[in-house]
């Protein structure tokens, strides 16, 4: 009897390789390749004047240096704008290489090709580029004066504006017995995956074909815009992910700059040509997410329902739009979390700024929606004197009303409809875990010894698994060899595992015998990408159909060979059998064997499937009109909608009554992300989701000179957490299958990430007894609050309602 | 005329998992380079270049060092060990072996520099605790895992190793 992997907490595959030395990442590739360096812009608002490379064309071993003069075709024109959206009234892209003005420090502007990157980086030193300076815009409340532009032709800096209402909410507002405004603000992190960008090009000149390696989450995009851009047909263009160290959003954008070059130059050059990106080139020429200014009304009733939402939002998108606004799409729906508002107003501005470009993030808009929304949650409990968990219980959607449409458009275009969850369950389980009811008692004991101690709640609903579709193929070889290609791309989600464990149980092998392969477009040429939590939903179920065809096809084989039927065959350890007379069996291979007429026999095997092997019926074909030769399938899994996980979390602080210095003393996660294929791997997704969150809520900002100059831009400065930042992290589970995929499957990447910055804002506020309103905060900033309130109050009599 | 950055190069010596290996590099060569580009023992990663992030870690005469923030000819009469001299897919060190049962790494990155500062600290800690272990990883970055399962992974590995060295055969 085969043991059922989905489920089970399966130790990685790909785990032995990478903890001896084994991965191969972008820059393990291509050791004889030139390497790349870029001259990149110092200013954030300029014009280039002039360009002088006569010195470093100079230096022994630098091959060549490309300025935008240079490029030609289609890749001296602007970027695509990916994700159009008929909200965008000024969609600006930037060019490979800066044609004329300059937009963020960090633009690159003169690519320079060597025998080395050390020799490529002494010439990149020598060139001199002469700017005209402009005016920068940094920050969203310059950027919103519009006294000063970021592109010229985007009056007001406004690149996209959007409204969307459910209901009507400004009767609902002017009759709603209460109501409260809350201004608030987020600033900027950024993804920060350990290893950073990275391209290597192959231009084969014999038979004229282009090989891409890029350290992406999305090879068919990366393809079919290189292919695009270097006016060459896709079936000439392949382009593979190999290992990749960590994405978490930044490398969806595609195609990068350096993406189109680096194929580029190789073609140019008839060379291997790579780029691997430096720390520094991370932090200010690949994308940032979160900063957004927030205004929210609300209008609630006396038990604190809510009656009417109005959001108002500014998002900082950088320099340059080329991934439109799917960000701010996503704040402004999934914001909504596990509440129904009945009436929902919300408006966003997307806003250019002189700043690096903004793209999703692990959660990608939805960490900012959902501290709004959960911020607006604690001050309507801090209205009212009731206690938090019971003003969000009495606005959940409750699970007798899923699927539940919220009336608003999601990120894909698609109604954002909850297909499932649990908010009661998921509530309860989360006060049981932190111990809820018991902690006022604490507080107490712990305000008696003079410590300041906080509790705080952030809950929220993903829309995970959007389309529009992933594929499987799964192929059995004669030797028993199962071979699994999904088109998507692995930054280290475990998909050699999880989704070996899936073919494993549909088709009856061992998962020793399954080998998959992710991200490589000669293996599967139809694919979307990893984001939106959508790995294992996606490319889960369309691996499970196509090994349910090859299970089809496998039986079909084997009941005419045993002349039973196909109801009576199981499949068990790669053996196919009539149940109840296990030894009448034939083993998957063979059956590989005869689903492969040949003429041909290049080992024993074969011998088997040649034509003068068997006995075969002279009438029919070898192959059927209807059928293929081979064990294998394909097919797709395509759904309707995205499928909606959803948690909820509590954090326990501490923050010094001297210092302000703020600890996590306890983080609590209950998590729903339907059916579970591999325990491990998600509460690993969870971990290391809350240490992104800690990181965001307490530690990282982009620290923005008024000049654009980006001040902190090294791990030196920017402040990621270790060890030593990151609390124990205690985790409970709700199952709650999505109704949606064969499989049950609801997203768990980024969940983890999602509510934290609302759970510590709101921990924080309820050690200090005022409201947080700005996040990240830091203890100095914590320290500040407290003085500001201490000096207000003692220079008026009138106390601040906490919230 | 042709512009020389840098005219000079010298020959190093590297003792590197055990084998010797002579090659003329620029003075200004990183040991993270000449491991990586010049021994083509691409297991050792590059994270920041500037020593915060720990991925690059390997071990000098058995203490972890950041390779980044080294030149190859400092490095001349040291003995140095990589994540590839420390076990084999097939044959597995107890760190690798630790972080593979306990999911200690995700995206794997910075995994290599992890197991180096391991192997070094539970060389001089056999048997740590809980605290112990955390604060034995404070010093490496990692962006995948929130360090929780790599925290049990140290225990683990002082597990096996403890195991090992009790097991009779003396290693």
């Amino acid at each position: 009897m085969s043991t059922r992997q989905f489920g089970q907490p399966v130790q990685r595959k790909e785990d032995p390789r990478l903890v001896t030395g084994n991965g191969r990442y972008l820059d393990d590739l291509g050791q004889d390749a030139y390497e790349v360096a870029f001259v990149r812009s110092p200013h954030a608002h300029a014009r280039i004047t002039d360009i002088d490379v006569d010195e470093a064309v100079e230096i022994d071993g630098v091959v060549a240096v490309f300025t935008h003069e240079d490029l030609d075709g289609p890749a001296a024109d602007r970027l695509p704008l990916l994700i159009p959206h008929p909200s965008i009234e000024a969609g600006r892209t930037g060019y490979p290489l800066a044609k004329d003005e300059i937009n963020h420090v960090g633009e690159a502007i003169v690519m320079v090709v060597a025998r080395d990157r050390y020799l490529a980086e002494d010439a990149a030193q020598r060139i001199v580029v002469t700017y005209e300076l402009l005016p920068p815009v940094v920050g969203i409340a310059k950027s919103r004066d519009g006294e000063l532009l970021v592109h010229d032709d985007a009056p007001g800096n406004v690149a996209a504006h959007l409204l969307q209402e459910v209901g009507n909410v400004e009767p609902a507002m002017a009759a709603a017995p209460h109501t409260l405004t809350l201004d608030l603000e987020i600033e900027r992190s950024a993804c920060m995956p350990m290893e950073g960008k990275g391209v290597l090009a192959h231009w084969d000149s014999d038979e004229q074909r282009m090989r891409i390696h890029s350290s992406t989450q999305t090879t068919t995009g990366v393809r079919a815009a290189v292919a695009a851009k270097l006016a060459l047909p896709l079936a000439q263009v392949e382009c593979i992910a190999p290992d990749v160290g960590g994405g978490f959003g930044v490398k969806i954008m595609h195609p990068w700059p350096e993406e189109v070059l680096i194929p580029w130059a190789s073609r140019r050059l008839n060379h291997d040509v790579k780029w691997t990106e430096d720390r520094r080139e991370h932090f200010t020429s690949s994308a940032h997410e979160r900063g957004q200014l927030q205004t929210v009304t609300v209008g609630f009733d006396d038990d604190g329902r809510l009656l009417a939402l109005d959001v108002k939002f500014w998002h900082d998108n950088g320099a340059y739009l080329p991934y439109g606004v799917i960000v701010p799409i996503i704040t402004a729906t999934q914001l909504l979390g596990p509440y129904k508002p009945q009436n929902y107003r919300v408006e966003f501005w997307s806003m250019y700024t002189n700043t690096v470009l903004v793209t999703p993030y692990r959660g990608a808009g939805r960490p900012q929606g959902c501290y709004a929304m959960e911020r607006t949650m604690d001050a309507i409990a801090a209205e009212l004197g009731l206690d938090r968990t019971e003003v969000r219980s009495r606005n959940f959607i409750q699970p007798e009303e899923m699927p539940y449409d919220q009336g608003l458009l999601f990120q894909d275009g698609r109604p954002l409809k909850y297909d499932s969850g649990d908010f009661p369950a998921s509530l309860a389980k989360l006060k049981a875990l932190v111990g809820w009811d018991d902690f006022p008692a604490y507080k107490k004991e712990a305000e008696a010894q003079g410590r300041k101690v906080g509790l705080g709640i952030g809950c929220y609903v993903e829309g995970t698994g959007v389309g529009p579709y992933e594929g499987g193929h799964v192929h059995v070889e004669t030797s028993g060899r199962v071979n699994v290609a999904t088109g998507l791309t692995t930054q280290g989600q475990g998909h050699q595992t999880i989704l070996a464990q899936i073919v494993a149980d549909e088709l009856g092998v061992s998962i020793d015998d399954v080998h998959v392969t992710t991200g490589d477009t000669r293996r599967m040429p139809y694919a979307v990408g990893t984001f939106a939590s959508r790995g294992a939903v996606m490319s889960g179920n369309a691996v499970a159909l196509a090994a349910r065809a090859v299970r089809a096809k496998a039986l079909r084989i084997a009941a005419d060979a045993l002349e039973v039927s196909e109801d009576d065959l199981q499949i068990e350890d790669g053996t196919i059998s009539v149940k109840g007379a296990p030894h009448a069996s034939i083993a998957l291979s063979t059956v590989a064997v005869m689903s492969n007429p040949l003429r041909y026999a290049f080992d024993e095997s074969a011998k088997a499937a040649t034509q003068f092997a068997g006995t075969y019926d002279p009438d029919k074909p070898p192959i059927a009109d209807d059928d293929e030769p081979g064990l294998e399938g394909k097919d797709f899994y395509s759904p309707t909608q995205a499928t909606f996980a959803n948690g909820m979390h509590a954090a326990i602080v501490e923050t010094d009554p001297v210092t302000a210095e703020i600890k996590i003393l306890r983080y609590c996660v209950v998590h729903d992300c339907g059916t579970v294929v591999n325990p491990m791997i998600v509460e690993g997704q969870v971990h290391g989701g809350v240490a992104q969150g800690v990181g965001g809520a307490l530690y990282e900002r982009m620290a923005y000179d008024e000049s654009g100059q980006l001040l902190n831009a090294s791990f030196m400065d920017f402040l990621i957490p270790y060890a030593s930042e990151v609390p124990h992290i205690e985790t409970d589970h709700l199952e709650t299958p999505s109704p949606l995929n064969p499989l049950g499957i609801k997203g768990a990447g980024e969940a983890g990430t999602i509510p934290v910055t609302a759970t510590i804002a709101s921990a924080i506020s309820d050690a200090e007894g005022f409201a947080i309103r700005s996040m990240p905060i830091s203890p100095d900033e914590l320290w500040d609050l407290r003085r500001q309130r201490a000096l207000a109050a003692t220079s008026s009599s009138t106390p601040e309602e906490p919230a | 005329m042709t512009t020389e950055t840098s005219n000079t190069t010298v020959e190093v010596t590297l003792n590197v998992n055990g084998v010797a290996h002579t090659r003329e590099v620029e003075p200004r060569r990183l040991l993270s380079d000449f491991l990586r580009h010049d021994l083509r023992l691409t297991g050792t990663h590059v994270g920041c270049e500037h020593g915060v992030c720990g991925t690059c870690t390997v071990l000098v005469d058995g203490d972890p060092m950041r390779s980044c923030l080294m030149f190859a000819v400092s490095a001349q009469d040291a003995r140095i060990t990589t994540v590839e001299g420390l076990g084999t897919q097939d044959d597995m060190g107890p760190v690798q072996q630790a972080f593979v049962e306990c999911h200690g790494l995700q995206c794997g990155f910075c995994t290599p520099g992890f197991v180096t500062t391991i192997t070094a600290f539970i060389e001089e800690n056999p048997d740590p605790t809980s605290e112990e272990a955390r604060e034995a990883i404070s010093g490496n970055l990692c962006r995948c895992t929130g360090y929780q399962n790599i925290c049990k992974a140290v225990l683990r590995a002082a597990e096996i190793k403890r195991e090992g060295a009790n097991g009779g055969d003396g290693a």
